[in-house]
C-alpha cells in the first residue's frame, strides 16, 4: 500500500512537472500546447548529449553532474520553448484556435521527427544511470536516488510559486490570464511575459526530461508523446489554468495510475489514465481546483 | 443595382483557384477524378502500385471523412486513426474468429463506430472545442493499446487472414478487382461527404465553425450537430478501416498510431480544410509522396510538421480552399411583398 | 405609424416577452440589476440609457447567453430563463449582435439560410440521396433567402462571401438572417451603429416595415432621433436599473432619464463597450 503510493508520488511529480508548463501557457493564452511532451524529450537528449560528452567524468561525479545538466538542459529547453512560441505561435497570436492547434499538432510532428533525423530512431542508454541505496520508509521500498529525484522536482515547483506569488513577472502573468486586452492597457508587455512563461513552462519540462533520462535509462524521440498526455490529463484533473491545481493533479494522476497498475495490470495503466481525463471531463470538467471551462459569449 | 454576378473575382485572396473551380465545376472535377482514378491501372498494373493505389484511395475515403470533422464543422479530431482502427478490428474479428462475410459486417461496425463517437464525443463536446482535441489524441490510443491487449484482436501480432472483399457473390479479391472496388466505393464516399457538405446540416456544421454563437442564435442546437459531425467522421473511418482490413489482410496496433491521425490531418489541412477537390488531392499527394520519395524517408515527417506549422501560417485556407460562392442567376429585383413572409 | 398591426390575433394571454426583475452579476458587478419590462404583439420597443448601463447583457440573458442570476424571462408565458439559446430560437425570438456576427467566409444567401434551419424539410438521407424533397427545400430556402435580401434592400453580391460586403451592407444581411428564423420577437442590438444618415433612414424605413409584418421589435440604440422616431414605448437602464418606462413622449420628459444622460453625455452615437463581455 505505502509502496504504491510512493511509487505514485513519484511519477506523479514527474507529471505534475511537465503539467506546469501545459497549464501556465493554457492560462495565460489559452493554448494547447501539443509540443509540450516533446520539449520533455528534448530535454532528455539534450542531457544524454551533455553527458556523452563529458563521458567518463560525468559517470565519476555522478550525481553533482547530473545536478549541472539538469540545469544546462532546462536553459535549453526553455529557449527551444522560447523559439517555438516566437516562430509558430505568434505569428498565429490572433487567428482562430483551430490554425493555433493544428500549428501545435505540427510543432509536436516537427520536434519529433526533427530529433529522429539528429539521434535516429533507436532508443538510446543513458550515461548515467540512477540506481541507489535503498531504504525503507514507512514500509515503502525507496532509493535515494528517487528521493533526491522528489526533493528536486519539490524544489522547482517551489521555485515556480514563488516566481508566480512574488515576482513582477509573475503578477504579469496573472494579469495576463485575467485579462489580456486590460493588461496591455496597462503596460504590460504581453509578448514579453507570454515568452517568458513559454520558458518557464518548457524549462520545468526539460528539466522532467532529463531526471526521467537518467531514472528510466533510456530515451527515445517519441517518449514525449505519452508523458504530454498524460500531463494534459494531470493539468485537467487538478484544473487547466491553475498552477497548483497542475501539481496536485500530476500526484493525483500518478496515485491513480500506480494503484490502477496493481489493480488491472501494467499493460492497462495508459487506457486507465486517460479513462480518467474522459471521465473527469463528464463529471468534473473544471477539475479539483479550477476554473469554469465552457465557452462564454 | 444589377444582380448579375460580376465577373471579377470579389476577394483578391485566391482567384486562380476561383477561376479552376468556376471552369470545371465541383461535379465536373468530381468525374475528372474518377476518370483518373479508374484508367490509373492501365498505366501500371504491377502489384505495387496496385496497391499504392488502393491505399490512396483508401486515404482519400479517410481524409473527407476527417474533413467533415475538421473542415466542415471546425472540431480537431486528433484521434482519427482510432475510427479506423474500429472498424477494421470489429470487421476482421467477424470475419476470422466469426466467418462473417465482409459486407455482413458492415452494420456492426457502423454501429461501433456510431457508439465509439457518441462516447468520446458525447461529454467532450459540450466543452470548450479544443479539449475534443486532446481527448481524441487520447481516444486514438485507448483504442491502440487496447488492440494491443486484448486476446480476441490477437494482441501486438494482430489479426492475419482477413478474406478479399466478396459482393453479393462477385469475387473481388484480385488486386484489380478490388482497387477497382475500392474506387467505387470511395467515389461514393467523396460525393456522399460532399453532398451532406451541402445541406442543411452541412451548413449549420459551417455555421458553428464560423461562429458557434450566432449559430446559436439562428436555433441551431450546436451541441447535437457538433455531435452528429463527430459520428459522420467516425462512419466515414469505420468504413474505411473495413476496407483496409480486406486490402492488407493483416492488420495490427502498429497499423494504427497516432501517425496515421496527424497524416490523415495533413491532408486535410493541406488541401483545404472544407474543400471537397482540395482534400482529395491532398490525400493523394500525402500518401503517394512518400512512395515516390522512399529515399527522403527520413526527412518527410519533419517536413510533414513544419509543413502543418508554414500552412497555417502563411496559407490557412490550404492549396486548394473551398469557395464561398453560388451562382445567383440574373433576377429582376422583386417588389417587396408583405404577405410572402410565412412562419 | 400606419401599418403597424393593431390586431395580436392570438388568444395567448399576456405579453410576448415578459422580463420580470432580471438580474445579472458579473463577479461583484451588477451588469443587470432589477429589469422588468414586457413587450407585446406588433411592439416597437427600445431600451437605451447610458454606456455600460447592462443592456446588451439584459438582451444575452433574454437570448439565453447569459444565466441570469436572479429573474425570470417569459415568452408568451412559457419560462425560458436559462434555456439554451437556441431553444428560445425555437420560441420564435430572434436578434442580431452589437458588433455584427456574420459567418464571413460564407455566401450571403447561406448566411440567411441559416436563419431557416429550424424550418427546412430534409435530413441526412434527403441529403445524400437528393430525393425531391432535398431539392424542395433547398429550392424555397434560396427563394425565401432571396425574399428576405429583398425585403433588407440588400444590393450587393449575394453569391460571395459575407465579409466582402461593405459594413452597412452586413448589417442588412444580418438583419435579412434574423428575419429569415420567421421571428415572433426580434432583438435588435444597435442596429444602427456605423451607419451613414442616408442608411439610418433607410433602416427607420426597415423597422416599420418589419413591425407591420407582425413582428414585435425590441431594439438597443444609441441614435436618439431614431430611437423617439420608431418607438412606441422606450425602457431606460442606468447602472444596471431601470430608470423609467414609457412613450417617448414620457421618457423625454422623466427627469431621472435627463440626469442620467444630460448629466454626462449629450453625444447620441457612441460606440458602446459594454461591461464584461466576451
Amino acid at each position: 500500500m505505502s509502496q504504491l503510493i510512493w511509487n505514485g508520488l513519484f511519477v506523479g511529480s514527474f507529471y505534475a512537472l511537465v503539467a506546469l508548463g501545459y497549464s501556465m501557457v493554457y492560462g495565460i493564452i489559452k493554448l494547447l500546447n501539443f509540443a509540450h511532451g516533446d520539449i520533455y524529450m528534448l530535454g532528455a537528449f539534450a542531457g544524454f548529449a551533455m553527458l556523452t560528452m563529458a563521458g567518463a567524468l560525468a559517470t565519476s561525479a555522478g550525481f553533482l553532474a547530473l545536478l549541472v545538466v539538469l540545469l544546462i538542459a532546462m536553459l535549453a529547453t526553455g529557449t527551444a520553448g522560447l523559439i517555438l512560441e516566437r516562430v509558430a505561435y505568434r505569428p498565429l497570436r490572433s487567428a482562430p484556435r483551430l490554425s493555433v492547434l493544428i500549428t501545435a499538432v505540427g510543432a509536436s510532428f516537427a520536434l519529433e521527427y526533427g530529433m529522429r533525423l539528429v539521434a535516429g530512431p533507436n532508443p538510446e542508454v543513458y550515461p548515467v544511470r540512477l540506481e541507489g541505496t535503498t531504504v525503507h520508509l514507512l514500509g515503502a521500498r525507496v532509493t535515494v536516488q528517487q528521493l533526491a529525484l522528489v526533493v528536486i522536482a519539490v524544489l522547482l515547483m517551489l521555485g515556480l510559486q514563488w516566481l508566480i506569488m512574488g515576482t513582477g513577472t509573475g503578477r504579469a502573468m496573472r494579469a495576463i490570464a485575467q485579462d489580456p486586452k486590460a493588461s496591455l492597457y496597462m503596460g504590460i508587455n504581453v509578448n514579453a511575459v507570454i515568452a517568458r512563461t513559454f520558458f518557464i513552462g518548457s524549462a520545468l519540462a526539460g528539466a522532467a526530461g532529463v531526471m526521467a533520462g537518467a531514472y528510466y535509462g533510456k530515451i527515445d524521440f517519441l517518449m514525449g508523446f505519452i508523458i504530454g498526455l498524460k500531463a494534459f490529463t494531470a493539468a485537467v484533473i487538478g484544473g487547466i489554468g491553475n498552477i497548483k491545481g497542475a501539481m496536485l493533479g500530476g500526484l493525483v494522476l500518478g496515485m491513480l495510475e500506480a494503484f490502477g497498475t496493481a489493480w488491472l495490470g501494467g499493460e492497462w495503466r495508459d487506457v486507465f489514465a486517460f479513462s480518467f481525463l474522459i471521465l473527469f471531463l463528464t463529471l468534473r470538467p473544471t477539475g479539483l481546483l479550477g476554473e469554469r471551462v465552457t465557452e462564454r459569449v | 443595382m444589377t444582380w448579375n454576378r460580376k465577373k471579377a473575382p470579389t476577394s483578391a485572396d485566391t482567384p486562380r483557384a476561383r477561376v479552376l473551380n468556376r471552369l470545371l465545376g465541383e461535379r465536373r472535377l468530381g468525374w475528372i477524378g474518377l476518370a483518373v482514378a479508374l484508367l490509373a491501372p492501365f498505366v501500371d498494373a504491377s502489384n505495387y502500385s496496385l496497391s499504392v493505389l488502393t491505399s490512396a484511395a483508401l486515404f482519400v475515403m479517410l481524409a473527407v471523412g476527417l474533413n467533415i470533422v475538421v473542415g466542415y464543422c471546425g472540431l480537431l479530431d486528433l484521434g482519427y486513426a482510432a475510427f479506423f482502427a474500429i472498424g477494421a478490428y470489429v470487421s476482421g474479428v467477424l470475419a476470422t474468429t466469426y466467418g462473417w462475410s465482409l459486407l455482413a459486417t458492415v452494420p456492426v461496425v457502423l454501429a461501433a463506430a456510431v457508439l465509439a463517437g457518441v462516447i468520446i464525443g458525447g461529454p467532450t463536446l459540450r466543452l470548450r472545442s479544443d479539449y475534443l482535441a486532446i481527448v481524441t489524441l487520447g481516444f486514438g490510443e485507448i483504442i491502440r493499446i487496447t488492440a494491443n491487449n486484448l486476446d480476441i484482436t490477437g494482441g501486438p501480432s494482430g489479426i492475419y487472414g482477413i478474406p478479399g472483399l466478396e459482393l453479393f457473390g462477385l469475387d473481388l479479391s484480385s488486386p484489380v478487382a478490388f482497387y477497382y472496388a475500392v474506387v467505387v466505393i470511395v467515389a461514393l464516399a467523396v460525393v456522399g461527404a460532399a453532398r451532406l457538405g451541402r445541406s442543411r446540416m452541412g451548413r449549420a456544421w459551417r455555421f458553428i465553425r464560423e461562429d458557434e454563437d450566432a449559430a446559436e442564435a439562428m436555433g441551431i442546437h450546436t451541441y447535437k450537430l457538433k455531435l452528429a459531425a463527430y459520428i459522420a467522421g467516425a462512419v466515414w473511418g469505420g468504413l474505411a478501416g473495413i476496407l483496409f482490413g480486406a486490402q492488407l489482410s493483416a492488420i495490427s496496433p502498429q497499423s494504427f498510431t497516432f501517425l496515421w491521425s496527424a497524416l490523415i490531418l495533413l491532408a486535410v489541412v493541406l488541401g483545404g480544410m472544407g474543400s471537397t477537390p482540395g482534400v482529395v488531392l491532398g490525400a493523394v499527394f500525402v500518401s503517394v509522396l512518400p512512395e515516390l520519395l522512399r529515399d527522403a524517408a527520413d526527412y518527410r515527417f519533419f517536413v510533414f510538421g513544419v509543413l502543418l506549422i508554414v500552412v497555417m501560417i502563411f496559407r490557412p485556407q490550404g492549396l486548394w480552399p473551398s469557395q464561398a460562392s453560388e451562382r445567383t442567376p440574373a433576377r429582376r429585383p422583386e417588389v417587396q411583398k408583405e404577405d410572402a413572409w410565412q412562419a | 405609424m400606419a401599418g403597424v398591426a393593431d390586431a395580436p390575433g392570438t388568444l395567448s394571454a399576456g405579453p410576448l416577452l415578459d422580463v420580470q426583475d432580471l438580474h445579472l452579476d458579473f463577479g461583484g458587478i451588477k451588469a443587470v440589476d432589477g429589469l422588468s419590462f414586457s413587450a407585446h404583439d406588433g411592439d416597437i420597443l427600445s431600451v437605451i440609457g447610458p454606456n455600460g448601463a447592462g443592456k446588451t447583457s439584459a438582451f444575452n440573458c433574454i437570448t439565453g447567453f447569459y444565466k441570469p442570476t436572479g429573474g425570470k424571462v417569459l415568452v408568451e408565458g412559457n419560462d425560458i430563463t436559462g434555456a439554451r439559446p437556441s431553444a428560445i430560437a425555437a420560441r420564435g425570438v430572434s436578434r442580431t449582435f452589437q458588433n455584427l456576427r456574420l459567418f464571413g467566409e460564407l455566401t450571403v444567401l447561406d448566411n440567411v439560410r441559416a436563419g431557416m434551419h429550424m424550418r427546412m424539410k430534409q435530413n441526412a438521407f434527403d441529403a445524400l440521396l437528393h430525393t425531391p424533397r432535398f431539392r424542395r427545400s433547398e429550392r424555397q430556402a434560396t427563394e425565401e433567402a432571396n425574399h428576405w435580401l429583398d425585403f433588407v434592400g440588400l444590393r450587393g453580391d449575394r453569391g460571395g462571401p459575407a465579409r466582402n460586403l461593405p459594413y452597412g451592407e452586413q448589417r442588412r444581411v444580418e438583419i435579412a438572417r434574423a428575419l429569415a428564423l420567421g421571428p415572433r420577437l426580434l432583438l435588435l442590438d444597435e442596429p444602427a451603429a456605423g451607419l451613414n444618415h442616408g442608411e439610418k433612414l433607410e433602416l427607420l424605413d426597415l423597422l416599420r416595415r418589419i413591425s407591420a409584418l407582425g413582428t414585435a421589435l425590441v431594439l438597443i440604440e444609441h441614435d436618439m432621433g431614431l430611437v423617439m422616431q420608431v418607438s412606441r414605448r422606450i425602457v431606460v437602464l442606468n447602472f444596471g436599473k431601470q430608470i423609467a418606462d414609457g412613450t417617448p413622449e414620457e421618457v423625454r420628459r422623466n427627469p431621472a432619464v435627463l440626469e442620467a444622460y444630460l448629466g454626462k453625455d449629450e453625444e447620441s452615437h457612441a460606440d458602446e463597450t459594454e461591461v464584461p463581455h466576451d
